[in-house]
This record gives structure tokens, sequence and C-alpha cells, in this order.
């Protein structure tokens, strides 16, 4: 990990020209976008518009057939520059490895790098599971934790990282209400409190309006709109206005 | 098939490129070397003494007959260490430990663990397969010496009960001293090394390419198992020539 980039607060991404395809089919189509240091920054879509693709790109998971991935002006396909950044992602499952126990999980990071103590883990993995609301989960196994658990415990896990950016893939998918309520709480509260960037992937409209400073809707690979939520949720483009007004309700007779 | 080859042949590599981190991952490698030994031993011992008994039972009977009595301990003896040992405990592991490592490593792949390891700069192949490779090819030869020892004294056994053999235990095991010398041995255990790194990379390797849900799992353990057996018959025909000469 380069020190020199170990400094507070977010980073800022920029994504040029991306573009995927799996065999045949083009998932990602001339993506541009822009995510300001500290800012919280949703993208929506409904479901294989290439979200999480998108996402797994920004932390060098998938390799792009065309266009670059800038971290504060570098691009991260260059040696070593990903590693330079301290990125953490909260996967959809969590992610959590589930042959460790919740409070290895979180120390993985530090253990595997060995980058404190023992004790001194132990310390960081408490405060960290204290700042989710998961206190004394150390020794269970994850299977013990709920879904909410689950993601919370995702999202200790990259605090540990001290992340300059922070990815959520679906932060509240499988979540009751109120579980959702304290993601999105936690994905603020961060922010606040590190001043981390923050880019959340989600099919969420309450989440997406309620937490983002900026929002961009995707659609079958390609960005249609980005702007202030206000400006998103005022657009005329059909395919935003169909996504965002997109309800049920049962004919009556 | 060749993509498959390519992908072994570099996950070995870098798997040996990073051998100095063994020590690192002490704590993973003991794990793994007790969850092979736990969950083989006993197969192993079965096994063994079986197929010692059943060689005994189809030569020595066959030799006594035409008065080779004092040659049944080391053709028994010979035919475990070089062969029998190596290549059907080789199967027995790549049937139980193979099988787990692909389904573990696969599973990880699919519930995004292996991601989750990547993005906190942890590589899988530190992490998970070099402390699998270690452990396999460390204990598959500590159990080829156990099962031809046991497997040994499974023929003995047969030679001395059975009334068409009558061998003595004195007698077999002064004919199989004589028979079977240390580099025997040697060559059967130098060839469940190689067979250890063929289980361990097929499996690691079917396990870090797994797609899809469950079915991708089941499909990535029997091609690990398979993919075993079939290089491990392979090599054994290659090794018995090099080894021969």
């Amino acid at each position: 990990m380069n020190t020199a980039s170990r400094t507070n607060g977010g980073v800022g991404l920029k994504v040029k020209g991306l573009c995927k395809s799996f065999a045949s089919l083009e998932v990602l189509r001339d993506i541009n976008l822009e995510v300001k240091p500290g800012e919280i920054f949703v993208l929506m879509g409904p479901s294989g518009s290439g979200k999480s693709v998108l996402l797994r790109h920004l932390v060098g998971l998938e390799v792009p057939d065309a266009g670059e991935i800038l971290l504060d002006g570098q691009a991260i396909q260059g040696e070593g520059v990903l590693s330079g950044y301290r990125l953490a992602m909260v996967f959809q499952s969590g992610g959590l490895l589930n042959s460790l126990s919740v409070g290895e999980n979180i120390g993985l990071y530090l253990s595997e790098h060995r980058l404190k103590s023992p004790e001194e883990i132990e310390r960081i993995v408490a405060e960290k599971l204290d700042v989710v609301g998961l206190r004394g989960t150390e020794n269970k196994m994850p299977s013990e934790l709920s879904g909410g658990m689950r993601k919370r415990a995702a999202i200790a896990r990259a605090l540990v990282i001290e992340p300059q950016l922070i990815l959520y893939d679906e932060p509240t998918s499988e979540l009751d209400p109120l579980s959702s309520v304290v993601v999105a709480e936690e994905i603020v509260r961060l922010n606040d409190r590190i001043g981390v960037t923050s880019l959340v992937v989600s099919h969420d409209r309450q989440l997406a309006f309620g937490i983002a400073d900026r929002i961009a809707v995707i659609h079958e690979g390609q960005i249609v709109t980005v702007g202030a939520a206000k400006e998103v949720e005022q657009s005329t483009d059909p395919l935003v206005k169909e996504f965002l007004s997109a309800g049920y309700k049962r004919a009556t007779t | 098939m060749f993509q498959n080859i390519g992908e072994m042949v570099v996950l070995f590599w870098r798997t040996l490129m990073a051998l100095p981190l063994t020590w690192r991952q002490r704590g993973k490698v003991f794990d793994q070397l007790f969850e092979i030994g736990n969950a083989s031993l006993l197969m192993v011992c079965i096994l063994s003494f079986f197929i010692g008994g059943v060689i005994a039972l189809q030569t020595g009977p066959v030799l006594v007959e035409r008065g080779l009595a004092s040659a049944v301990g080391g053709v028994v003896g010979i035919a475990i260490c070089k062969e029998l040992s190596p290549v059907l405990m080789a199967v027995l592991i790549a049937g139980r430990i193979g099988s787990a490592m692909a389904a573990e490593i696969g599973s990880m792949r699919v519930y995004q663990e292996i991601d989750a390891l990547r993005t906190m700069n942890i590589s899988p192949i530190h992490y998970l397969v070099l402390p699998r490779l270690v452990a396999i090819a460390t204990a598959l030869p500590m159990l080829v010496i156990f099962s031809i020892l046991v497997a040994w004294l499974g023929g003995a056994l047969v030679c001395l009960s059975n009334d068409r053999i009558a061998i003595s235990f004195a007698s077999y095991f002064m004919n199989l001293n004589d028979v079977v010398a240390i580099k025997d041995v040697a060559n059967g255990v130098f060839k469940s090394f190689v067979f250890a790194l063929i289980i361990g990379v097929v499996s690691c390797q079917q396990g870090l390419i797994t797609r899809g849900g469950p079915r991708g799992i089941g499909r990535s353990v029997t091609k690990a198992v398979v993919n075993s057996i079939v290089l491990i018959v392979i090599l054994d025909y290659i090794l018995t020539r090099v080894l021969l000469r």
C-alpha cells in the first residue's frame, strides 16, 4: 500500500469511455462519469443494466475492453496504482468469508498484511463493530448473522481499511425496511465522519434519493442522466421517468 | 482443455513463486494437514490393508504352485510400494480432498468471497492455493509411506492365514526385505509427491474458475476429481518409464 496516498478524506473518481462485452453481449457502452472527492454518488438502474459490472471494474475485478478509470487523475490500469489507494467494496452478498468468524473477517486485512499486532487488531475490530452496531458479535460465524447484520459486518470490514473510496453493491437488497434505514444511515454517517467518497449501486429509489449528493441512471449499459437528486427526479428522459415512476397497483374490477 | 492446462501451469508457477511465504501461512498449512489426515487416515488404513491382502491372495497361490513360495513377499512388496499404494492413495485423496478443495474454493468464488479477498489486496493464491498445495504435497507422501506399511502387513496376514499360501511372517518379510530396496519405496513416494501436486493444482484451478451457482460448484468438483485421476494415470505411466531407467 502506497503510504503517500494515506491522506484523510475521499478520492476523486473518473470513468472515461468505458466499454465491456461478454462474448457478444455488450454490457457497458461508453460509460463516462465523475465522482467528486467526498461525495455520495448513487448509480441507479434496472436489473441487468450493468451497474455491478461497472463497480467490479472500479476495483480491478474486471478488465475493460476500452476506456479508462482514473483515481485522482491516475489510471488504475497503471502498475501499482490500484494498490496505492485504499478502496473498499461492500458486496451484495456481504462477501464475508464463511470459514472465518465475524471478528476474523473484519480484521482480515490487518492480519494478512501484518499491519497491526493481534491485540491492536482485536481492539480495532471491536471498535468497528461498535460503529456499525454489532458489538459482541466477534466470535459469531457469518452464517449466524441475519442479512442486515451481515451487510453491516461487511461495512465494518470495509472501515478497517480506512477507505478513501467505498463502493456499495446493492447495500439494501434483501433487507427489510428497518435494516435498510440502518444501512443508509451508516453510509451517510461514514461519509460525514471520514469524508470517504461513496459510490452506491442500487435500484432502491428511497435509498438513492435519501442519501445521494448526485445520482446517475444507467440503462442497458449507458448512462442516461446524471445530476443532483432533484434534477434526476425532474428529468424528462422517458427511460428515467419510467424507471422512477414504476409501481404496481392491483387492477380493480 | 488446452486453456485449462495453460491455467494450471500458470497457477502452479505462481504458487511456486509464492513458496517463500509458506511460513506466514503456516497456520493454514497445519489446518489443511489436519483436515487431510483426519479425513483420510482411516480410509487409507482400510484400503491399504485389503489391497495388500488381495495382491497376496491373487499372486500367492500361483507362485506357491510353481514352487516360488519364497518370492511372494517380494512380489507383493514391489507391487505395493512402486505402484498400488501411490496410485490408489492418490485416487483416494483426489476423491476425498481434491473434491473438498474444489468445492470450498468454488463456493468462495460463487459467493464473492474471492472477490472480497482481491479488493483487500489479498492474493487468493497466497491465501488459498499455497497452503493447500503445500499441505497436500506433504501429506500424500506421508500417507503413502503409511499405506505401504499397512499393505505389506495385510499381505503378510493373508499369506499366513490362507491354506493355499501358508507362508510365515518371517519368510514373507525376509523375502520382501531381499527384493524391495529403499530406492523402490522412494520411487513410490516420489510418484505420490507428483500426484499430490497434480491433485492440488487441478482442484484449486477448478475451484478458482467456478461459474454460476451450486450447479457450477458441482461441475467443478466433478471435473477436479475426473481430471486429477486421468492425469494421475497418465503421469503414472510416464513416471514409471522414467524411473525404470
